[in-house]
């Protein structure tokens, strides 16, 4: 399988008010395409950290990054917001949609800092990611007349419009109750089945349980890396629960 | 980015907004709006006195016996009456820049036909004087220069005094009037020019030769002024110098003597009256222009709050690829848009309000293209120099920390 992302040996540092706190204490990490990997660790471990340094919306302050083949430290601000562009797709805890947007607008948006893409295509690609999660008959709903689980829907479908390298979610079932929860990881479980390459960053260590790949971080280095030899379907979780709503 | 995404992108955020945003624009509406009434006026009253004094003929050159009073009263005898025929016949024969020169000596008093009278002014002059004043006349003939020589008893008469003499409407040329003791017979009615920018009439006068008045009424042998016609509007300050020269080699002047005459033009007064309406405009441009300041102060709070509560927003967009030009831009077209479309709008309602004085106060007004232009360009302006910091404010936010802004 292809590689996706590299990290070797990466440190970030902050420094705040005269003191360096160390987030990342040398991560070394490599991810292939169509890994679903779960990131936990306790709060603090730098997981946001690395998140943000493999979404290129930060730079390491040593070592090096590579993603989809491209070194991402030397870049600039311009370049990493292009790379962000194309390669990659965020999945927020707070949905973070326009407010008063149709849904099809939401998922549109990468698109309209992509010069290359009509209005036509973007139309047709954001209808076509409003499918694959479901919410086809939910396009012109604007985002204040949804639940939160149908936010996060727009939310992975407007990652996924880009057609990314990579798909990142910090804490993505963070705001939503079990079972919203279960059907937002049936949809990262589809993804992965479908060839995706999946980084989701949870302090539920259950959810490890459906993704291929366990990493977990404490006090900002990598503590474990196992692979899932037998991963859960969350299909069966899902119906599996108890039903409270009828 | 292209510039029609961003369009959209700052038409949406208006329109999520729209009470907002047109709160905003109301300050640019105020301040375009008045700019605009506030010159449209100060334009239209400056063009009706320039109007009135081009009628009267702005090329008008005016002497009057005595130094320049405007400096204190100066009342010597010998000086009042220091215009002579001589003057008068050198001013002629000599000039090179004058195209027509006329004297004047008036007497007031009643002109009496019948039972009926009126109050008027008798203006002792030559046939040039009418093309000096641009009056004309609209029926029957001016006086020959044979009447001035013999002072012979005729006259012309302005509308007004036909009206208050002869109400019945009848053929006045031929008509015997009486100006105190003399009488004049009518040989012509002067074509009605109205009343004049200090509201005086215009009409109310009788035209006599000036050895008429000099001799029959006022028993003098000077002259009360001289009117001249500068061959041109830019002939006036050379016609001025010479008949200066001229006048003061008459009356013996020495290098260093002050003039014992005084010379005014009617270029000089067109000076002086606009040059208060000017001074007017200016003031009430100035005022309008601060409302269009604070207008743009109006924008800049505004964009500034937007793009505080809109913090959230810019990290998405940095983080699915907004570059901090893509923001600026955004942000800036907003304000941009705020301030063009509030000084489109305000256009409308300046024009509207100029229009309305003129309509409901009869006050003249003229709507200069480029005071449109310029107020539309100076809000455009101000939309930008406005929204700059709230736009590059945005546009340096670092994504991570807008994104988890509370
Ligand atoms: N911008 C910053 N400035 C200073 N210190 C920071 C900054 N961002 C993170 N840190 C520090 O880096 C460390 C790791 O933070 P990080 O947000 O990555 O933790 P986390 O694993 O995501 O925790 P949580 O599970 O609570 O979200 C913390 O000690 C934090 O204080
Ligand atoms: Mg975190």
């Amino acid at each position: 399988m292809r590689e996706v992302i590299r990290l070797e040996n990466v440190r970030r540092d902050f420094v705040v008010g005269g003191e360096t706190v160390h987030a990342l204490r040398g991560v070394s990490l490599t991810i292939h395409e169509g890994e679903f990997v779960t990131i936990m660790g306790t709060s603090g471990s730098g997981k946001s950290t690395l998140l943000n340094l493999l979404g290129c919306l930060d730079r390491p302050t040593s070592g090096e990054y590579f993603l989809d083949g491209s070194a991402v430290r030397s870049m600039d601000k311009n370049a990493r917001a292009a790379l962000r562009n194309r390669k990659i797709g965020f999945v927020f805890q707070n949905y973070n949609l326009l407010p008063k947007t149709t849904a099809l607008e939401n998922v549109a948006l990468p698109l309209l800092y992509n010069p290359a893409c009509s209005a036509a295509e973007r139309r047709r690609r954001a209808e076509q990611a409003l499918l694959s999660v479901g919410l086809g008959e939910r396009m012109l709903h604007k985002s204040n007349q949804m639940s939160g689980g149908q936010m996060q829907r727009v939310a992975i479908a407007r990652a996924l419009v880009n057609d990314p390298a990579v798909i990142l979610a910090d804490e993505a079932t963070g705001n939503l109750d079990t079972r919203t929860s279960f059907e937002v990881l049936v949809l990262f479980q589809q993804l992965h089945a479908a060839g995706r390459t999946i980084i989701f960053v949870t302090h539920n260590p259950e959810l490890a349980r459906y993704s291929s790949r366990n990493v977990t971080l404490r006090d900002g280095r990598i503590v474990s890396d196992v692979r899932n030899p037998q991963i859960l379907s969350a299909a069966e979780a899902l119906a599996a629960l108890p039903r409270t709503d009828d | 980015m292209n510039l029609v995404n961003l369009f959209k992108i700052a038409f949406k955020a208006l329109c999520n907004n729209k009470l907002r945003g047109f709160l905003t624009m109301l300050g640019i509406i105020i301040g375009v709006g008045s700019v605009i009434t506030m010159l449209a006026i100060g334009q239209g009253s400056k063009r009706s006195i320039q109007a009135q004094i081009g009628e009267m003929g702005s090329n008008m050159i005016m002497i009057h016996p005595g130094g320049d009073r405007r400096g204190g009263v100066r009342l010597d005898a010998a000086a009042m009456e220091s215009l002579k025929l001589k003057d008068l016949e050198d001013i002629a024969t000599q000039t090179r820049y004058l195209s027509a020169v006329s004297p004047s000596v008036n007497s007031s008093g009643q002109a009496v036909y019948g039972a009926n009278n009126t109050p008027t002014t008798v203006y002792g002059i030559s046939p040039e004087y009418l093309e000096i004043r641009r009056y004309k006349v609209a029926d029957g003939d001016m006086f020959s220069e044979q009447d001035v020589r013999t002072a012979a008893k005729v006259c012309l008469v302005g509308k007004s005094v036909v009206d208050e003499l002869f109400p019945g409407g009848e053929s006045v040329v031929g008509k015997v009037i009486r100006f105190g003791k003399i009488p004049l017979r009518i040989i012509g009615v002067l074509e009605s020019k109205g009343y004049n920018s200090m509201g005086m009439d215009q009409d109310n006068l009788i035209l006599a030769p000036y050895t008429t008045v000099q001799k029959r009424m006022l028993a003098i042998t000077h002259l009360q002024s001289i009117n001249c016609s500068a061959l041109s509007e830019s002939h006036t300050d050379q016609a001025i110098d010479e008949i200066s020269a001229i006048l003061r080699a008459n009356h013996k002047l020495r290098e260093g003597d002050e003039d014992d005459f005084t010379i005014r033009s009617q270029q000089e007064l067109a000076t002086m009256m606009t040059s208060t309406t000017d001074m007017m405009t200016l003031l009430l441009a100035a005022v309008a222009g601060i409302s269009l300041l604070v207008g743009g102060i109006g924008i800049m709070n505004i964009m500034y709050v937007s793009v505080t509560e809109r913090t959230r927003e810019i990290g998405l967009r940095m983080s699915i690829g907004a570059k901090g030009r893509d923001i600026l831009a955004q942000f800036l077209i907003e304000s941009i848009l705020i301030s063009v479309t509030g000084g489109l709008i305000g256009v409308f309602v300046g024009v509207g309000a100029a229009l309305l004085v003129n309509l409901l106060a009869a006050f003249p007004i003229y709507i200069q293209p480029w005071s449109v232009l310029l107020s539309f360009a100076v809000c455009t302006l101000t939309g930008i120099f406005f929204g700059w910091y709230p736009a590059s404010k945005a546009a340096m936010l670092d994504p991570i920390e807008a994104l988890r802004y509370e």
